[in-house]
């Protein structure tokens, strides 16, 4: 086999590397309104909150949070510990939506939209309040009434 | 706080700095129970407590259970089914005298509400409040049954807008918590401080296991009454001039 023989085979691979690399971006270029982001997955288009950095790790905070919660609320209500680094307090006072003040009632609320996302069951509002003790002073909703 | 409650403090702090003084290494008279951090769990040396000065409570005053209802957002409106954490109630004698005095959680020594809880959520802190954890709770309401002093409340509707510091919800068992979440920050229970805000001043909180406390003088000194003390259950809360 020639030299010539070779690089004919060499232009043919770059011909259909280009190709292909052209067709993808064609398809990146097309899908890029639905999507709006790099990823063709959706995503939860939750609010972080405060900003600045959290207590932990944020991809340590994303699988443990729940963990590091439920440890920390028997401490508290059975040790009387109340350090506020793993406290849900903690949580809702940094991650409360600017808009609502609150952390749940919407899809963009931080806690709530994650849940929803994932699927996953979010009771501890059922009980704790969803926003900061501020801005439940400010709310002139009467505690405990029916909604 | 009142110029009273501040002298009042202020002698209690040097009772408890004498009393604090070590003897050995490691070893003092007891705990200081104030100021502890929030780091450090509830200590057993410690026994929080309530008297009640039947004498001085007013029989048209209900300042400490506005107070309560506002401190733990309790439903101020009372239907038949509201959770009620502390209540007044009117005592007659055959002689046709009333007292009038607040009934709540007694926090016993040996509450029967913690033996008969099948799920261990009610249970007593190490500095002697009784209390339901809600996260085992299930709603069985055996607690209620096992109070003799009917302290317990269950909760039978949704509630929304909860206190940070008191949450609450549907299908639980609640009583009285001595407002632990404001002892846990060095403060009284908020039917305390309404009441000397009154100027009744019939409750006095304090911890019984000092013997520098005013709590465990006036215990000491004058003839104080455990309801149903029958039982045997040591309750925390003790009523005078009953």
């Amino acid at each position: 086999m020639g030299r010539g023989g070779v690089t004919g085979t060499g232009m043919r691979q770059r011909a259909a590397l280009l190709a292909l690399l052209v067709a993808f971006a064609g398809t990146a270029i097309a899908d890029a309104p639905a999507g709006a982001r790099s990823s063709r997955v959706p995503r939860p288009d939750v609010a972080a909150g405060a900003g600045g950095k959290c207590v932990e790790d944020t991809a340590f905070m994303r699988r443990n949070h729940m963990a590091l919660l439920k440890h920390q609320r028997d401490r508290t209500v059975h040790d009387g510990i109340r350090t506020t680094r793993h406290s849900l307090a903690n949580c809702v006072t940094c991650h409360v939506d600017a808009k609502t003040g609150r952390v749940t009632g919407s899809k963009d609320a931080f806690c709530e939209g994650c849940h929803t996302y994932a699927g996953v069951k979010l009771d501890c509002f059922e009980c704790h309040a969803d926003r900061p003790a501020a801005a439940l002073a400010v709310d002139a909703g009467t505690p405990g009434a029916k909604p | 706080m009142s110029d009273v409650d501040r002298g009042r403090r202020q002698i209690l702090a040097w009772g408890a700095a004498m009393a604090g003084v070590t003897l050995a290494p490691g070893v003092t008279l007891f705990d200081l129970a104030h100021g502890r951090p929030p780091s450090e769990p509830a200590s057993p040396k410690v026994r929080w407590g309530m008297l009640v000065d039947v004498n001085r409570c007013a029989s048209d005053c209900d300042a400490c259970v506005v107070a309560c209802d506002k401190e733990n957002g309790l439903p101020g409106e009372k239907t038949p089914t509201s959770a009620q954490w502390i209540r007044k109630v009117e005592l007659k004698d055959m002689r046709g005298q009333t007292k009038s005095l607040p009934m709540m959680c007694q926090h016993c020594a040996d509450p029967p509400c913690v033996d008969v809880c099948p799920t261990g959520a009610s249970f007593k802190r190490a500095d002697g409040i009784v209390l339901v954890d809600r996260h085992t709770c299930i709603g069985c309401r055996y607690c209620m049954m096992a109070c003799p002093y009917k302290a317990r409340s269950f909760v039978h509707e949704p509630v929304t807008g909860q206190r940070p510091d008191v949450p609450r919800g549907k299908g639980c068992v609640e009583s009285c918590t001595l407002c632990v979440h404001r002892i846990d920050r060095d403060q009284i229970p908020a039917c305390v401080e309404a009441c000397a805000a009154t100027g009744h001043k019939a409750l006095l909180f304090g911890n019984l296991n000092d013997p520098a406390s005013e709590i465990a003088q006036r215990v000491a000194s004058y003839r104080t009454t455990a309801i149903r003390a029958d039982l045997r259950l040591d309750p925390g809360v003790r009523y005078q001039g009953l």
